[in-house]
């Protein structure tokens, strides 16, 4: 092990950008994910452009006040993730878990009430389905609608996962101040994703 | 083997033929230049015994020269052929006066609309003609190009004309046809299993031979239109039968 | 793997170099379920030519049927009713078999030739790297495009047969079944391609950032072999563009099977959306599928010539240059559909101006010849074959960008000269020179030669009269994706051709078995390769053939560029890159600049 740790020493590779392979690749990913969201929300766009008579006026339909909430619960999970890794870059351990567990738990939180607004919306004929839709506006408001929170809600809920894997690992005392990759490239994950529902909640329910 | 253009037939097709000959040229220009030196490299600096390659890294200033060169060529190349696409494809440009139809195309055929004596393609002379249709020649056609299921493509080689019909949309194009005669129709965008026997015909006929043509499907379509509305009425004529009329030139 | 030393971040994470691990794996650790990166490029390497057999004899069924249209394939009576009923086939499979051949040597075969092969093998090994950033991530990225391969292969089987709306899979006729009768086949098309992306991406990351941080000491960004700029700009493309493919997957599939109606026009949707997405994503895509061949043409090329590349510099700022225009020209794809004409007069100019670096870059590869000691050996045949097809492919390219005759031969068999042009002479011919290049270093052992050389001489002669008269059938207005040319009056007097280019293909095939057999035969009975065959430069070429697990016994330290052939001093025409520095390149005492040093300016 010792004869590992020092070769590692001697490892010289040319600089790039100075940052770690996990967090290099997690930034790369990133982008990819950007240009994901870009396609859809792009679709979006131009087919609320071409159609609007098919887009109902903001709270019409949807529930504002709730998603309001919602959206304040993802920003504080944002802050706790922060304070996540702010604990282990001080090697507080019991911290990190504390803030993961405080993180998930919000996350959670999220897509609970998306859920269930999502229950409440169908129980009132706001579909993705062209021929079942009974709600204001038309077809292309639910498949949109659907499209663009559903794939956002399916990337908290994975960042939940990555996040439960990652106490899970914290548990194990996996990490500290100098080895801190996973919860460093998980938090930016999840930051992304907050930062991907702002722009959706701004431009879906408030536009 | 054949790299020279059928003689159009449009008023437009000239100006097309002619940038696409002015692109032939610079093309095959280059093409021989370039595969000739190729070919002359690999013949004069083949390995020979004693012989060793020259240490070059390269050279700004030929750098700058093959830049610039081809820049300035394909730029020109894009201003020669804007007043030609403004010409075909504009709207806003096409001439005035032009008669008007539309054109339907559905998996796997072409329905032409053609309007009343009074213009209204409701009236009741307006009729319908499926794959082989009829236009005048020497003056300005704008056909009205809709798609009822999925996308097809209207393209006429001699007319040097194709454009794609989208369903939910109605595309207008023109053209001018100076010379009477039959001309090929087919679907240029796979539609479906039919795709390879959409095939159709437009006629381009003298102003006069149109105008009978014309005249003699009105009142086809006026009759059976009064037929429908007498059956309406007890009779039991067969119902619209004659709306739709396949063929007959 | 790695422990933490005092005082320094331990996140790096990098794997072993061959001198430090010794550890034994088990065999399905090693050849299936393997991390190395030289394995998963040959585990790529085989998948993606049974791909390229598969979708030539796709090909070759179309040409059977456009040569003799209604008559009954030979040895066609095994197929079943719904697709060939005694041997004839039928319109629908038809459609099939174009979407199909389409999609297999896009997606399944020149795609991951050029980027899961090369990319794999090449980025670690030029740059002096042990392995992938995430070798993990590299097997999955491998282990994705399987099952993805398998569902697109099955779809052919399923009820309705295999998607048919063309590879482009243009909706509305793709968005719903009734249009085409195919229902599963095609959602089954989406899935494929949506898994495939998981797969390319997954790779893109690795590579784009195995470049970055893993290059080895004294390897600057202006000493990478151009193969790896090529792939590392590659991989940028891959990762932007097939997220937005994901996205049109996502809603034509929520089309197909949910009811949505993103592209069906009745209820509001816009078909024209799905070209955009789709030509958005299609035309960086095309870049993906040319610009690894340019790199590994120019490294073939200076090897041969046993020359530096001719503007090193110019041929990366072209690179660089292509893949930046390549997002602004999807339009051109899209000249016939009806957008506003201004629209496409913007695209008209762009297009026409991303042929410049395509022409800085050919006049490169002539320079990079010019003076030269030209060995033609089999990799060299196939890069100067990919100049002189590559030449008349972009060539042909101009005449569609002027968007005024492009009205004519839009969506003819111009349009399909071209892109073979493009993806068979050039991709294609890049990919064997790869191949032969590479093979020693992958498989320890040398091609046979004489057969290579068959293999070359008859794919170069057939591919021209398969191709070549098609621009032909174009200008005379000959429509692609057709199931039967005869039924055309006009096209019917053609007919001759169509059957000329038939048996050409035939003799095509043929020449492809010589070198599948010649491929496979030489893994096991090739004479065995020395370390470096080629007398090439770059880092791979300093270790055993093939190379241990880990690459290097340790980090290798880089001096000089990449193409250093024929450096007038030294005995040897060509130095590796790790080689010590001679006399004439150590910075002189008395202060003036090295020889190396100014050579380096002369060049930029």
């Amino acid at each position: 092990m010792s004869h590992a740790a020092a070769v590692h020493e001697t490892r010289r590779f040319m600089p790039g950008f100075g940052i770690y392979n996990a967090k290099l690749g997690i930034w790369v990913f990133l982008l990819s994910e950007v240009m994901f969201f870009t396609s859809l929300i792009g679709a979006y766009i131009i087919l609320r452009f071409a159609h609007p008579e098919q887009f109902a006026a903001p709270g019409a339909v949807l529930n504002v006040p709730l998603t309001a909430i919602n959206t304040f619960v993802l920003i504080c999970s944002s802050v706790t993730m922060v304070k996540a890794y702010a604990a282990i870059a001080q090697d507080d351990q019991a911290g990190l878990k504390r803030w993961l567990l405080a993180t998930i738990v919000l996350g959670s939180t999220f897509v609970g009430v998306q859920v269930y607004e999502y229950i409440h919306l169908v129980g009132d004929g706001f579909v993705a389905n062209a021929s079942a839709y009974a709600a204001e506006g038309g077809p292309l408001y639910g498949s949109t609608f659907y499209l663009m929170t559903g794939f956002h809600g399916l990337h908290v809920s994975l960042g939940v996962l990555a996040l439960a894997w990652i106490l899970l690992r914290a548990m194990r005392g996996e990490f500290s101040s100098k080895r801190l990759g996973g919860v460093e490239a998980v938090g930016l994950y999840w930051h992304f994703v907050d930062l991907v529902w702002i722009v959706l909640f701004t431009i879906v329910y408030l536009i | 083997m054949n790299w020279l253009l059928d003689p159009s037939v449009s008023t437009f097709g000239p100006d097309i033929d002619r940038l696409y000959y002015i692109i032939l040229f610079i093309t095959g220009v280059v093409f021989v230049l370039t595969e000739g030196l190729l070919v002359y490299f690999l013949v004069r600096y083949r390995r020979r015994p004693g012989q060793r390659a020259e240490y070059i890294h390269g050279s700004t200033r030929a750098e700058v020269i093959w830049t610039a060169v081809p820049f300035l060529i394909l730029v020109a190349l894009g201003l020669m052929s804007k007043p030609v696409w403004d010409r075909v494809k504009e709207p806003s440009v096409f001439p005035q006066d032009a008669y008007e139809l539309r054109l339907v195309a559905r998996q796997f055929e072409w329905e032409a609309h053609y309007p009343g004596a009074n213009g209204d393609p409701d009236a009741p002379d307006a009729f319908s003609v499926l794959n082989r249709f009829h236009v005048p020649a020497n003056e300005p056609v704008v056909i009205h190009l809709e798609a009822e299921d999925v996308i097809h493509s209207f393209f006429v080689p001699r007319f040097r004309l194709k454009q794609d019909a989208i369903p939910g949309r109605s595309i207008p194009i023109w053209f001018e046809i100076t010379e009477p005669g039959e001309y090929d129709l087919g679907c240029a965008e796979l539609c479906g299993l039919g795709h390879y026997s959409m095939d159709g015909m437009v006629i381009v006929q003298s102003r006069s031979e149109f105008d009978a043509w014309n005249a003699e499907r009105r009142t086809a379509a006026r009759e059976a239109a009064g037929a429908v509305v007498a059956g309406r009425s007890g009779s039991d004529a067969g119902e619209g039968e004659a709306v739709s009329i396949e063929g007959g030139s | 793997m790695s422990t933490a030393a005092a005082g320094a971040r331990t996140d790096w994470d990098i794997p072993e170099y061959a001198g430090e691990h010794h550890q034994e794996l088990s065999f399905l650790r090693r050849y299936v379920f393997s991390t190395d990166h030289k394995v998963i490029a040959v585990q790529f390497l085989v998948m993606s030519l049974v791909f390229l057999a598969l979708g030539g004899f796709l090909a070759l069924m179309m040409r059977w049927q456009l040569g003799f249209p209604g008559q009954p394939m030979p040895g066609g009576s095994v197929l079943p009713e719904s697709m060939a009923p005694g041997g004839i086939i039928l319109p629908e499979f038809y459609n099939s078999l174009v979407t199909m051949h389409g999609t297999f040597m896009i997606f399944f075969a020149i795609m991951p030739l050029l980027v899961g092969v090369f990319g794999n093998l090449l980025i670690p090994l030029q740059i002096g790297a042990p392995d992938m950033a995430f070798p993990k991530l590299n097997m999955a990225s491998f282990w994705l495009a399987v099952p993805a391969g398998f569902i697109m292969l099955t779809s052919f089987w399923v009820e309705g047969g295999a998607a048919g709306a063309g590879w482009t899979s243009y909706a509305p006729l793709s968005a719903s079944g009734d249009y085409t009768g195919v229902y599963l086949g095609q959602q089954l098309w989406l899935l494929s391609l949506f898994i495939l992306g998981f797969s390319s991406i997954a790779g893109a990351v690795n590579y784009i950032t195995t470049v970055v941080n893993m290059r080895a000491p004294g390897l600057t960004w202006f000493r990478l072999p151009l193969t790896v700029w090529a792939l590392f700009i590659t991989a940028i493309l891959v990762l932007l563009a097939m997220p937005i493919l994901a996205g049109a997957l996502i809603m034509l599939l929520s089309d197909q099977t949910l009811g949505t109606t993103f592209f069906l026009p009745e209820l509001g949707g816009e078909p024209l959306l799905w070209q955009h997405l789709f030509w958005f994503f299609g035309h960086p895509e095309v870049y993906i599928l040319i610009l690894p061949a340019f790199g590994i043409v120019s490294e073939v090329l200076a090897n041969g010539a046993r020359k530096p590349v001719f503007g090193y510099h110019a041929m990366v700022l072209a690179i660089a240059a292509i893949a930046f225009l390549g997002w602004i020209v999807w339009g051109h794809h899209m000249f016939m559909s009806g957008m506003n004409p201004v629209l496409g007069t913007t695209f008209m100019v762009t297009t026409l101006v991303i042929a410049v670096p395509s022409a800085i870059k050919v006049f490169n590869w002539l320079g990079t010849l010019w003076k030269g000691n030209i060995h033609f050996h089999v990799p060299f045949l196939h890069a100067a074959a990919f100049v002189s097809l590559f030449i008349i492919g972009g060539l042909s390219g101009i005449f569609m960008a002027a968007a005024p005759v492009d009205i004519h031969i839009h969506d003819t068999y111009f349009i399909v000269a071209h892109l073979h042009y493009v993806l068979f002479g050039g991709s294609l011919f890049a990919i064997f020179a790869g191949i032969t290049f590479w093979f020693p270093k992958m498989f320890g052992r040398m091609m046979n030669t004489l057969w290579n050389r068959v293999h070359f001489v008859g794919t170069f002669l057939c591919y021209n009269l398969v191709f070549f008269p098609m621009h032909g059938l174009g200008i005379e207005g000959m429509m692609r994706r057709l199931y039967d040319p005869t039924q055309y009056g006009w096209l019917a007097e053609l007919q001759p051709w169509n059957v000329f280019i038939t048996y050409a293909v035939f003799g095509l095939v043929t020449f492809q078995v010589v070198f599948f057999v010649n491929f496979f035969l030489s893994i096991w009975t090739g004479r065995k390769a020395e370390a470096n065959p080629w007398r090439a430069n770059s880092l791979e070429w300093s270790v055993p053939s093939p190379p241990p697990h880990g690459n290097f016994m340790a980090m290798p330290t880089v001096y000089r560029g990449p193409y250093e052939y024929s450096t007038p001093d030294g005995e040897e025409d060509f130095i590796l890159q790790s080689a010590s520095p001679r006399e004439s390149e150590r910075p002189p005492s008395d202060g003036t600049r090295s020889r190396a040093a100014l050579n380096e300016e002369e060049s930029t």
